[in-house]
């Protein structure tokens, strides 16, 4: 048994060339085929995007940020993609680069005009673009800062509001992992609810 | 912090599972996994061609290695080059650019996966779930399988107790290493893998993007095209097979293709495991557990103090923002559900053992953030890439032993067998290369500010640039993605690193295990240096460090050193 065999160099190739095509097929058609179809059998609204519905309208997906700019919506972070899944990104910007300080700093007056706060109430998050540009959440601190402009621009009264972003601030999932986080397309989704009931 | 623990403790329980598992599977003898796999793989054998109870030399089976590699990379390069030609392309995408398939076809053979197309854009669906997913299976196998060679090599081959001084050792068959490396280890535990993240949230389906519309009807845009595909089946394999290429271009920094905490926590175990698994394999087929006790007492000191400083360094305000926001870490860059912590315990990971993939962009690190990263990196012996982290930590061990040989006025031996010229000028040559190769390379760039392509001014453009070529060589694949690096320039001189960093380093250690192997074994004795004693363990730390400060030091001070300290005199003038 095992002994020693010595292929020449055309031997190696054709082996070589055999046994790409082998495993071409094996990994990228047997594993990506059956893997794939398994999990969208299994789970089929998260092999699809985790879409979410409202009256049978696709109104995003619960991973994905959407641009607001009403005053009646929570806000989501900063995107240095404008939003655009297709184009997902972050800045890549130094913390030594001036375009970096200058962003930040036009953010920040932006924030202390809209919200009526100080530069030092302004939690990182709301400041900073994320790595995709696409973080669906906020941090509890950042809901919380735009409550007051939120229950003005709907006529509701504070603490409603401020309990609705309670309920939706998600502990680390398990109790263990992550960050405390807001969902702001689901909190927004939630807010357009309480205005539903109140007609 | 107690989240990095467990993630920690956790990866390395499950490694010392794999371990024994791997071990088993590579040791020739009978083994419970066969039963499910020998029908198999008896016919991915008759596919190949090749007799599974043959056995090569050193010689045929780094030919064998080398050639397999030419001909699968001859392979990626054409169907990269002709995707547009080619069926499951729904979205029209045309060919790459000559030096941008070179690159990509070299960068995936070399299982470094640096991008330098942009993710779902350029690439078709053949191209990412066919190709690139099949390369990102095959190439860790590749080097795992020269792992398995060189610590057959290092016991004298599995003919040892047959074979006289002298005659030609069987290190085993490439090939049969080769198949059971993907089909018994990587296929399986990338399947749980993946149907774990879609139960998760990462998209899993060969359907077309999803249109949605937003909610805030007075906002800029009023739908988003949500893209989705095979994404889980890749991103498992990417993070297992210290890979690093992901479906989307921001990698699992972006929500679908790492929605939760909890898909976090999964990929980041699945990036260290097999790399930490490698070192308790290795203890089993040398037949020295303490050899792998001393290897995980080195890799685990550098590997959670280099951690300790990242996530030190994430915790700390990014200089931008100061007196502009409340106080807290650096976020730029980093998602919400993760938070500074967990982006700087991947961020470690990941470049330790060369696998590349990120969950926040290095780029926007604070300057002791991304000189640990690069550290790591340059390293590339802290668990490692699969295979070749292990065998680049075998090179160390090596020149220790050297070294520790002409501190006690003794002829250096490992196992029993002697290190003599041949064997150290082949270690000094593979000591010159990574400062050859990637200073030099970073030297010529940043001389012709033309074709450097910088985001960012001033140190962290020289930072850019010597990251780039660190992550080519040390076929991690990370980048610091500002740098606008798809030109031929870039894109030549990468393959350049990518190919230097991958082949020479693992085939010299493979020559000169293979020349070891048939020498003769002199009997241990009380005078023999004991690998797995403490003082081995420091002098090993020791070698590792001393080598790259002296190599890497200078151009540091040039990077992130330089902009550490010029941040600092900013934060003193405001």
């Amino acid at each position: 048994m095992n002994s020693i065999v010595y292929p020449t160099k055309t031997q190696h190739a054709v082996m070589g060339l055999r046994a790409s095509l082998a495993l071409l097929f094996v990994c990228g058609v047997v594993y990506t085929g059956t893997v794939t179809q398994l999990g969208g059998a299994l789970f089929p609204v998260q092999a699809k995007g985790s879409v979410i519905h409202r009256d049978n309208v696709a109104m995003g997906s619960e991973f994905i940020a959407q641009p607001f700019v009403n005053p009646a919506y929570f806000y989501s972070r900063p995107s240095a993609v404008g939003y655009d899944p297709m184009a997902t990104g972050g800045s890549n910007l130094a913390p030594s680069n001036p375009a970096l300080r200058e962003r930040v700093m036009a953010t920040s007056q932006e924030i202390q005009a809209r919200e009526s706060v100080q530069a030092a109430d302004i939690p990182v998050d709301l400041l900073a673009t994320s790595g995709a540009g696409l973080d669906p959440h906020i941090s509890p601190a950042a809901a919380k800062l735009q409550v007051a402009r939120v229950a003005q621009a709907r006529q509701l009264a504070e603490p409603q509001v401020l309990t609705l972003v309670a309920q939706f601030i998600e502990p680390p999932q398990w109790g263990i992992f992550g960050q405390e986080r807001v969902n702001v397309l689901k909190l927004n989704l939630a807010l357009d609810q309480i205005a539903k009931h109140a007609q | 912090m107690f989240e990095i623990t467990l993630i920690f403790t956790t990866a390395l329980g499950l490694a010392w599972l794999l371990g024994s598992y791997m071990t088993g599977i590579f040791s020739g003898q009978s083994h419970f996994s066969d039963r499910l796999f020998n029908p198999i793989e008896k016919w991915v054998y008759r596919a190949i061609g090749v007799n599974a109870n043959s056995g090569m030399t050193w010689k045929s089976y780094g030919a064998a290695f080398l050639i397999s590699n030419l001909v699968l990379g001859i392979l990626a390069f054409l169907i990269l080059k002709f995707q547009h030609l080619l069926p499951l392309n729904p979205d029209g995408i045309g060919p790459l650019s000559w030096d941008l398939a070179l690159h990509t076809a070299v960068s995936f053979l070399t299982n470094t996966n640096q991008q330098h197309y942009s993710g779902q854009a350029q690439l078709s669906y053949l191209s990412q779930g066919f190709l690139i997913v099949t390369l990102q299976f095959v190439t860790p196998a590749m080097a795992l399988a020269v792992c398995v060679a060189i610590l057959r090599g290092m016991l004298g081959g599995l003919n040892n107790d047959s074979a006289k001084e002298g005659e030609a050792r069987n290190l085993g068959n490439y090939y049969v290493d080769l198949v059971r490396g993907v089909l018994r280890l990587m296929l399986p535990l990338a399947a749980i893998v993946a149907l774990l993240l879609t139960w998760q949230g990462v998209p899993s389906s060969f359907d077309g993007a999803q249109k949605v519309n937003t909610l805030d009807s007075a906002s800029p845009i009023t739908e988003q095209i949500v893209p989705i595909g095979p994404v889980a089946s890749m991103v498992a394999i990417k993070q297992l097979g210290t890979n690093g290429g992901g479906w989307y271009g921001p990698n699992s920094s972006n929500p679908l293709e790492n929605p939760t905490p909890v898909s976090n926590a999964i990929e980041t175990i699945a990036l260290v495991l097999i790399p930490m698994a490698v070192v308790f394999m290795a203890g089993g087929m040398l037949r020295r557990k303490k050899f792998t006790l001393m290897a995980l007492v080195a890799m685990g000191l550098l590997s959670v103090s280099f951690l300790g400083a990242t996530v030190y360094s994430e915790l700390q305000p990014n200089a931008a923002f100061a007196g502009l926001s409340a106080q807290g870490p650096n976020m730029e860059g980093k998602e919400v559900r993760f938070g500074p912590e967990l982006s700087a315990l991947w961020a470690s990971f990941t470049t330790q053992t060369s696998n590349g993939s990120v969950n926040a962009m290095h780029d926007s690190f604070n300057p002791i953030g991304g000189l640990m990263t690069r550290s790591g990196m340059l390293l590339n012996a802290i668990w490692g890439g699969i295979g070749c982290g292990f065998v680049n930590f075998i090179v160390y061990v090596w020149i220790a032993v050297f070294l520790s040989g002409l501190m006690i006025g003794r002829t250096p031996e490992i196992f029993g067998r002697k290190l003599e010229t041949r064997e150290i000028t082949l270690l000094g040559s593979l000591l010159v290369l990574p400062t050859l190769c990637v200073l030099g390379l970073t030297a010529i760039t940043v001389a012709i500010p033309s074709i450097t392509g910088n985001s960012n001014p001033g140190f962290h453009g020289i930072s850019q640039v010597f990251y780039e070529y660190t992550s080519a060589f040390a076929n991690n694949g990370s980048g610091f993605e500002g740098l606008g690096d798809n030109t031929p320039w870039w894109n030549i001189s990468c393959v350049i690193a990518l190919l230097l960093g991958r082949y020479l380093p693992l085939f010299l250690p493979l020559a000169i295990a293979g020349m070891m192997s048939s020498k003769r074994v002199s009997p241990d004795s009380n005078a023999s240096l004991k690998l797995e004693s403490p003082t081995f363990c420091f002098t090993l730390i020791a070698v590792i460090l001393i080598i790259n400060f002296l190599s890497f030091l200078p151009a540091a001070v040039l990077g992130p050193i330089g902009e550490a300290l010029q941040l600092a005199t900013m934060s003193l003038e405001k």
